[in-house]
């Protein structure tokens, strides 16, 4: 076990199933001389090689389609979009293709693919870098959305992704590549589609994942300075969602607030308050809240992009809103 | 064209029901002979059902509405049709009057009534409502209803304190605590000092059930208007019991018979020659029944209930059986029949289940007596200078000395001892 960042968890998962799977290898742009525009891949071109290591031009959709029919013919790319905003530019790829491929030829086909995203806003990128769009790939059927909180579940639910034969979406926040925490050594390797407490509370469940988990956290510790213990459910992947903690959780606080850095309309926490209320009607003590993104496109002036971005503020008022 | 279903009369001394709830809404679809609502009469609970097939078009009274027989609660027709007004105002008759004063416009009425609502006698002019706790629906959190539910919390007594006066957990919470702080309080204040302090109960006022204020209605009015005369009797069932040990045997453990459903039989057998005993009395007229029906006394949530087993001198016992454990069963749901319940002309009453050695019954009005029978027991019996084990079982019968006399009842006793202690004449 060993304290290091997320960018460090995630570049030792793919190191390591690299060393372990010769079909797994890596395209992108700017990721094999550079060492990835995150430092992710730092150090991986000189020891795989250019074969495994690929940079790419500027082509998103390229990226993708060479990876999915890399991977359909046997070969487990990871493919790295710099950023998640760049997707759009792979849409068709990443849903009526990778999303598909294995349902329309009748299962002749698995698609062992990852794609590596980075999102997330807060780094005054403009309104076109700094989206958090989950939920929109999170949509689609065929497609699973992984998005890890702690540099242990990015190491754990990585190394599970590149091994998983689905094709699957694997959001990293870019501010949280420097987020510490201890992540065990060697081969851990966690299932997908399985929420989990990152903190225990009896007072109110808070539903989120990946940047959410960080300011829920620091909600936490400001809440229980007047004596209100949160339970924080991280779902880590929202397509498997798996609610099972959710609801659990939720029987004994019987409220709940969902926290994710996304917009709020048709949003991962519409869909979680939702499968709340069908499945824990009875336990409902106070409507569901969530907490988002302001309903704007992100602005670049620092003050204003850190008001339309959920902060710990918002997620202490909403707890006391509903207790 | 549109049906009204009315209340349904359902023994001839209702009056009224209650309507306890509907099964079906507005624009829901309903066949004929599908359970319309639930009413609740003197006896039971009763479920309504539906004489006629089509959509449902109007509930005409609210649930918890106490409404006159024949009064029309329902109007059951097709999806598009237009209700027309005469079968409404039939039913509107019901509520405006007792508010208003006002006299139904007859002849409006007489334009184009259905042959359906015309065949139907006029409803009689009083819908009562039993008053709702609160005025609006309450606001509370679906957790804070569950809980009520469970508990038995009225929500309306409850001030809420979530947003906008809702009613949250922590309400309900307080209100339960509160009821059973005083109780608790007590038992702590008795812990120091046991031998001279004692533990009260809080006292508590509850309303008496429809169920259990008819019962009262009936046996204070049988009580005190009919002469009872009591004759106990002992009868020897030896051979009852063994019979029915061979009989049980025979057949499936759900079809096994009870001593009671051989005495339903023996009785029906002996009341044939006993007409004075299977009649009613009718001012001055005596009106000796046709037919033996049994009413059997069921023990129900909050009272008893009696069954009926009609023609129970023609029938075998295994079919007297089967009815009886049927129409038990639906009594304990409360769900019985209309027919379940009425026409008995002479009542068992048996608590040999409870280990009674003799019991005294009130007369079921208007019939003539009541058997009341204990447990078959087996107790030290002298025969012939010796004393051995031996089958017993008393039972009293209570007799209306207006319909017969001491003499006759004592040998209506004797009779039905020939057919239980040769209870081979139960079968042939």
């Amino acid at each position: 076990m060993a304290r290091i960042t997320m960018r460090e968890a995630i570049s030792q998962a793919m190191w390591e199933e690299m060393e372990r799977d010769p079909n797994v290898f890596i395209l992108g742009e700017e990721v094999g001389v550079w060492g990835g525009s995150y430092a992710v891949t730092k150090g991986f071109y000189d020891h795989f090689g250019g074969e495994r290591v690929r940079d790419t031009p500027i082509a998103e959709a390229a990226i993708i389609g060479a990876a999915i029919g890399s991977a359909m013919t046997g070969l487990r790319p990871i493919a790295e979009l710099m950023t998640i905003n760049f997707a759009f530019a792979a849409m068709d790829h990443i849903v009526n293709q990778a999303a598909k491929l294995h349902y329309m030829f009748g299962g002749q086909f698995v698609l062992p693919l990852v794609i590596r995203a980075v999102g997330g806003g807060g780094r005054q990128l403009g309104a076109t870098h700094s989206q958090t769009p989950d939920a929109v790939f999170a949509h689609f059927p065929g497609l699973k959305v992984v998005s890890p909180g702690t540099p242990a579940d990015a190491k754990g639910l990585l190394k599970a992704a590149i091994r998983s034969n689905d094709p699957i979406l694997f959001i990293e926040n870019a501010t949280m590549y420097q987020v510490r925490g201890e992540v065990p050594d060697g081969d851990y390797v966690l299932p997908i589609g399985k929420s989990t407490i990152q903190r225990p509370g009896m007072d109110v469940t808070i539903v989120t994942y990946s940047k959410g988990l960080e300011i829920s956290m620091k909600a936490a510790e400001e809440l229980a300075r007047d004596g209100i213990e949160v339970e924080i459910v991280d779902l880590r992947s929202l397509r498997p969602l798996d609610m099972v903690p959710v609801i659990e959780s939720f029987k004994k606080t019987n409220r709940a607030v969902i926290v994710e850095e996304g917009w709020k309309s048709f949003g991962v926490g519409a869909e979680v308050s939702s499968r709340i209320y069908e499945q824990a009607f009875d336990y409902v003590d106070a409507p569901v809240v969530r907490v988002a993104q302001k309903e704007v496109p992100l602005p670049y002036n620092r003050a204003l992009e850190q008001y339309a971005l959920p902060q710990p503020a918002d997620v202490v008022a909403a707890v006391r809103e509903v207790l | 064209m549109a049906q009204t279903i009315s209340m349904p009369k359902l023994g001839f001394d209702m009056a009224e029901g209650t309507l306890v709830r509907w099964l079906k809404k507005v624009d829901e679809t309903v066949n004929k002979g599908e359970v319309l609502a639930e009413i609740e009469t003197d006896k039971a609970t009763v479920e309504v059902e539906s004489s006629a097939s089509g959509v449902v078009r109007r509930l005409l009274v609210d649930e918890g509405a106490v409404v006159p027989v024949n009064s029309p609660i329902a109007v059951v027709g097709t999806a598009d049709e237009k209700i027309e007004e005469p079968v409404l105002q039939e039913a509107e008759r019901a509520k405006p009057i007792a508010e208003t004063g006002q006299t139904p416009k007859v002849e409006r009425q007489s334009a184009a009534v259905p042959s359906l609502t015309l065949s139907s006698p006029a409803p009689a002019p009083v819908t009562e409502t039993v008053p709702a706790p609160v005025e609006g629906p309450v606001k509370a959190s679906p957790l804070a209803k569950k809980i009520a539910l469970d508990r038995s919390v009225d929500l309306g007594r409850i001030h809420g304190t979530g947003p906008g006066g809702r009613i949250v957990r922590r309400d309900i919470e307080a209100t339960l605590a509160s009821q059973v702080s005083p109780v608790a309080g007590q038992i702590v204040s008795a812990l120091p000092s046991p031998d001279n302090s004692t533990i009260r109960l809080s006292n508590q006022t509850l309303p008496l059930s429809k169920l259990r204020a008819a019962i009262g209605r009936r046996m204070a009015e049988s009580k005190m208007s009919v002469p009872h005369f009591y004759v106990t009797h002992e009868y020897k069932m030896d051979a009852l019991m063994d019979l029915r040990t061979q009989f049980n045997k025979l057949v499936p453990e759900n079809e096994k018979l009870s001593v009671n459903d051989f005495i339903i039989k023996a009785a029906a057998l002996a009341l044939q020659q006993f007409p004075n005993l299977n009649a009613s009395l009718n001012g001055n007229l005596v009106l000796q029944h046709g037919q033996v029906n049994i009413g059997v006394a069921v023990s129900v949530e909050g009272g008893l209930l009696t069954i009926v087993c009609r023609d129970a001198d023609q029938k075998p016992l295994r079919q007297i059986a089967a009815e009886v454990k049927a129409m038990a069963a639906r009594a304990r749901d409360g769900r019985v029949k209309p027919d379940d319940i009425e026409g008995s002309t002479f009542s068992i009453s048996n608590l040999g289940m409870y280990d009674v050695e003799n019991f005294i019954a009130i007369i079921n009005p208007p019939e003539a007596a009541v058997l009341a029978v204990g447990s078959a027991r087996e107790v030290a019996v002298a025969e012939n200078g010796v004393v051995k084990p031996g089958w017993r079982m008393k039972a009293t019968i209570s007799v209306d000395h207006r319909l017969s006399d001491g003499a006759e009842a004592a040998r209506f006793m004797q009779a039905l001892a020939v057919f239980l202690e040769e209870p081979l004449r139960l079968v042939i």
